[in-house]
């Protein structure tokens, strides 16, 4: 077994982060110095970020690692998602500067982002079922907190027990279903129980099958995929909004590494789904998972009046694109197919995190600027805040898939996925939800550059390192147009590798 | 790497005039819009390439490397320019420029925005018309309706959001269709093509190598002929939209009428185009046989659209309407000269395309010149305008006498090759009837123009509102002289222009009108 301690070094950036925070909490209780604690936790999500892409696209280290005797694993997935946690942290730890200012409390909240980052690069390395549930334990403990930041402000409080109500909910239902999972195979690692699934789907398929959907029905719940989604928009609306860009971009990615890993390595579909052993046809549920949510985020998100529910809505629509890498697993495509499926669900969720980010950090600007919730109050903002409206237009039509960003190429890349992999008619459904989602997210850019502005707005100063976050994201977004082919050979031969 | 200069200078000037002062972006932009201009002018001069680009004609200006990976399919970034979009291109830089000379008087708010977006249009222009590989070219095709989506909606008339979104949603679900049909091919063809290159997959789909498609896992497959057909059916639904062919139309007087003049031009001039010469170079260029099926439908909408935009346009009393419908009807040209299959035929569209371009850009700057000075478009409104504009209305006059098919005029080329071609046309069953039929807007499109000329230009002067007319401001008698001074020299020398365009047509209509 090869000790690399080095492909550690995304996850140690974030822990370095979270315990030099502690440190400088423990020296400076009344957090005089806020830019230090940003600074501190946007070079732990750089570091880590930057430490990830090294490792993942040089061949610095031998890939895949496995640590700890095999509980931890570090390959490309692994390494992508990191990246993915670096820069959403990086983004939101540099937005924040501006949106807490004057607030309390101001290290716990880099300290908690950090900590929640932690959990959730070891979620992505996470080979056996215990390390899953401890890491997504470490990362959801301190979400519920940062939702309840604002903590005199009643919508961050309700929003925060709403979210750790059904959080620890899922917990426990992920946690059964681990149990019976360890019942039915006699092991937590997930390769071990992936050689054991087939006789245990053959000798116990219930206690195998209900535990497989309890774990599939805890993942659900984290990467808030239709039935399990009611949480999300009240979660995102009551959270401060970087912190809302946190949960939707990288906790949802976490959720979304979880699945990838733990149902493509240790629940093989040849093994328990197969006619003589069968338990449970996890891809199926997916391919119904995937039709609702993003049919059922669309159109929900088409009906909001206020934007950062659309967006909240939006992201879920976007969880079901992202699902279709799972659903297409079908074994009909081949392994080439099938890879190309799941490598475009990590890229959509590589674009996903900057776009999306960049997308609630601009809603962090209007809660600075007080602007109100609803699409009208927005109306002309293009001539107070010209820049920050380009950024928030690239976003929109970004995530509609208009090629001006990423996301038009992720969400190729999911298509011609599905299609070789044999369910050509889930890239159609995409195709249909991602043309109706341009009616929605122009909603946006035609308020801010086409309606009439209201009179009474005033701006009140542009908060340097909000804006910072916000053109970043837009400018990689942008970007990622040209430059996703920097990673989308790395994508695939991840995805390749899990299969 | 000229086409990349083409490209790459109008997005920076885009990104600098967007932050320049308000009272220099007009003067900043026409300089940026020069920089394209000269260079397209000097790429025309120093052209070096012939035959189609699509079927294996040597490409001139040719970049190529690339960019990504996709599972079985290559994707490249892959520019180029042959005898039909090199014209194209020359056109796009001559019209961008003008408009921003023509945004001068009526554009007085936001401008620094207004000439960004136009020069972020043009660069997209510029890369649909020199993208070689389908991907990028839908890049920059679907990257084109950003800036109009705004120019409509920000700077249009009273009922532009409305105009704007409908402008939007109908090209983005028409891009949706082509974008299906299109793929269908591309999986069609299987091994057989390596990676999204539009010559590759022309070569490919005229070598015959389509395939049947298998639906995985429902081991049903759709025969080759069937695919062809439909995707055929599918392409040319999605880029009538934009053409737009009737019935696909009823977003085109919407957008026309609302949009701000350069806006327009813009519209009418290069928009449409894209159109035309996306059904030039995937429909007609890469399914021949599919096209000579269906010839006589799409004949049929061809006429049609010739005929009820001339009808739509002899019932309008805007003069903007007027002009937007009559584009519908010189586009149904565009569309019968490629259905003829024959060497004037597909030429003739090629260079319609261009005459189009100019004529149709001319008379909308001209419209917008009067509404720049009576503020107002009603064609019952005004009379007698000749004597107090006299240079303008001289202008308008050419530009409809241009647009008859006056000899000398770039439209009289562009209509006689048509029709020359559509006679003769050896695909096309009853040719000589679709092309008598389609003569007949001819005569509608006189009948509209000298009315609409008799009653706005002549007589004596009455205007119905309270401004004063006097003579329009030099920059903008330069923009409109200069049109009509392209079109006079396209129309005396269609052969500057056409034998580029026939050398990279006659592939296209060898292998059409070898068929039955």
């Amino acid at each position: 077994m090869s000790r690399h301690w080095l492909v550690l070094a995304p996850a140690g950036a974030f822990l370095a982060a979270a315990l030099a925070l502690f440190v400088i909490d423990a020296v400076d209780r009344d957090s005089t110095n806020p830019t230090v604690l940003s600074a501190v936790a946007t070079a732990g999500g750089v570091v880590a970020a930057a430490a990830s892409a090294v490792l993942l696209l040089s061949n610095a280290a031998t890939l895949p690692a496995e640590l700890f005797g095999g509980q931890l694993v570090v390959d490309g997935t692994s390494l992508i998602f990191t990246f993915i946690f670096g820069s959403v942290t990086a983004l939101v730890s540099l937005a924040s500067l501006d949106y807490t200012r004057g607030l309390p409390f101001r290290a716990e909240y880099y300290l908690l982002v950090t900590l929640a980052a932690t959990g959730m690069s070891l979620m992505a390395s996470a080979n056996s079922l215990a390390v899953v549930f401890v890491a997504l334990e470490l990362s959801s403990l301190p979400s519920y907190a940062l939702v309840a930041y604002l903590k005199h402000n009643r919508g961050s409080v309700e929003a925060a027990l709403k979210y750790f109500l059904v959080g620890a909910l899922s917990s426990s239902i992920l946690l059964y279903g681990i149990s019976l999972v360890y019942a039915a195979t006699g092991s937590l690692l997930f390769a071990d129980v992936a050689s054991a699934a087939g006789e245990a789907a053959a000798t116990y398929p219930g206690v195998l099958g209900v535990g497989i959907l309890l774990v599939l029905g805890g993942v659900a719940f984290k990467t808030a995929s239709v039935p399990f989604h009611f949480w999300a928009p009240a979660a995102y609306e009551g959270a401060p909004a970087p912190v809302a860009a946190f949960l939707s971009s990288a906790s949802k990615a976490a959720g979304f590494v979880v699945a990838f890993r733990v149902f493509v390595v240790a629940f093989p579909i040849d093994a328990v789904a197969n006619p003589s052993t069968y338990a449970v046809d996890w891809v199926l549920a997916f391919t119904v998972l995937a039709v609702l949510t993003m049919t059922i985020g669309n159109f929900a998100a088409a009906t909001q009046e206020e934007v950062k529910r659309m967006l909240a809505y939006s992201s879920i629509g976007h969880a079901g694109y992202v699902l279709m890498g799972l659903a297409a697993l079908t074994g009909v495509g081949g392994v080439d197919a099938e890879s190309t499926a799941l490598g475009a669900s990590m890229l959509h969720l590589l674009v996903y995190g900057f776009m999306n980010t960049g997308a609630f950090l601009f809603i962090a600007l209007g809660e600075h600027w007080e602007l109100g919730r609803t699409f009208e109050a927005y109306n002309g903002l293009a001539e107070d805040a010209p820049v920050a409206c380009v950024a928030m237009t690239v976003f929109m039509f970004s995530l509609a898939g208009l090629p001006v960003g990423g996301g038009f190429l992720s969400k190729y890349f999911l298509v011609v996925g599905a299609i070789g992999a044999g369910v050509w008619w889930l890239g159609a459904v995409l195709a249909v939800n991602s043309a109706l989602s341009l009616f929605y997210y122009s909603r946006v850019v035609k308020a801010m550059w086409i309606e009439a502005p209201a009179d009474d707005r005033e701006i009140e100063g542009y908060p340097p390192a909000l804006y910072a976050a916000i053109v970043t994201a837009a400018v990689v977004t942008v970007l990622l147009l040209p430059g996703l082919a920097v990673f989308d050979g790395a994508a695939f031969d991840a995805a390749a590798a899990l299969l | 790497m000229l086409v990349e200069a083409l490209i790459a200078v109008p997005l920076v000037g885009a990104a600098v005039v967007a932050v320049a002062p308000n009272e220099y972006a007009e003067r900043l932009a026409l300089g940026v819009s020069a920089v394209p201009l000269v260079g397209s002018l000097y790429m025309y001069l120093a052209f070096d390439g012939s035959g189609n680009a699509l079927l294996g004609g040597d490409v001139a200006y040719e970049t190529f490397f690339e960019w990504l990976t996709l599972g079985p399919y290559a994707v490249n970034y892959h520019v180029g320019l042959d005898g039909v979009s090199l014209p194209l291109v020359v056109m796009t830089t001559v019209l961008t420029t003008l408009s921003i000379l023509s945004a001068w008087t009526p554009i007085d708010d936001r401008q620094r925005q207004f000439y960004g977006l136009m020069l972020f249009m043009e660069a997209a222009l510029v890369g649909v018309f020199a993208a070689l590989d389908f991907l990028l070219w839908f890049v920059f095709w679907e990257a084109v309706l950003v800036p109009m989506y705004f120019l409509i909606g920000v700077w249009g008339g009273p009922r532009r959001k409305y105009a704007a979104i409908k402008f939007f949603v109908y090209t983005n679900i028409a891009s949706l269709v082509m974008f299906i049909g299109f793929f269908a091919l591309v999986f069609g063809l299987g091994d057989a093509v390596g990676s999204t290159g539009l010559p590759e997959i022309a070569q490919a789909l005229r070598a015959g190598q389509l395939g049947a498609l298998g639906l995985p896992g429902t081991g049903a497959a759709i025969p080759a002929d069937v695919l062809a057909l439909s995707a055929f059916v599918a392409m040319f639904v999605g880029f009538a939209v934009k053409v737009p062919v009737v019935p696909f139309h009823t977003w085109l007087p919407d957008a026309h009428v609302e949009a701000p003049t350069p806006a327009s031009v813009m519209l009418a001039g290069v928009l449409l185009k894209m159109g035309t010469y996306a059904l030039l170079r995937f429909n007609f260029t890469m399914l021949p046989e599919q096209a000579t099926t269906l010839a006589v439908p799409i004949a049929a909408v061809a006429v049609v659209s010739v005929i009820y935009g001339a009808l739509l346009a002899l019932a309008q009393s805007d003069l903007k309407r007027i002009v937007a419908y009559s584009s519908v009807s010189s586009m149904g040209y565009v569309i019968l000269g490629l259905v003829a299959y024959s060497y004037y035929g597909v030429g003739g569209a090629t260079f319609q395309m261009i005459a189009h371009g100019l004529i149709s850009g001319l008379l909308f700057m001209t419209v917008g010149v009067f509404y720049n000075a009576t503020h107002t478009r009603m064609v019952g409104d005004m009379s007698g305008l000749a004597d107090r504009m006299p240079v303008t209305a001289s202008v308008f006059v050419a530009g409809a006498f241009a647009y008859m098919g006056l000899p000398l005029m770039a439209g009289f080329a562009a209509e006689l090759f048509i029709f020359l071609g559509a006679f003769r046309s050896t695909v096309l069953p009853a040719a000589p009837l679709f092309t008598a039929a389609a003569m007949f807007g001819i005569v509608v499109v006189a009948g509209y123009l000298l009315w609409a000329m008799q009653r706005s230009l002549f007589g004596p002067f009455r205007l119905e509102t309270d401004y004063d007319v006097g003579r329009a401001p030099v920059h903008d008698v330069a923009a409109i002289v200069t049109l009509v001074g392209l079109i006079v020299l396209l129309g005396t020398a269609p052969e500057l222009l056409y034998d580029m365009m026939s050398d990279a047509t006659i592939d296209v209509v060898e292998m059409g009108g070898e068929l039955p």
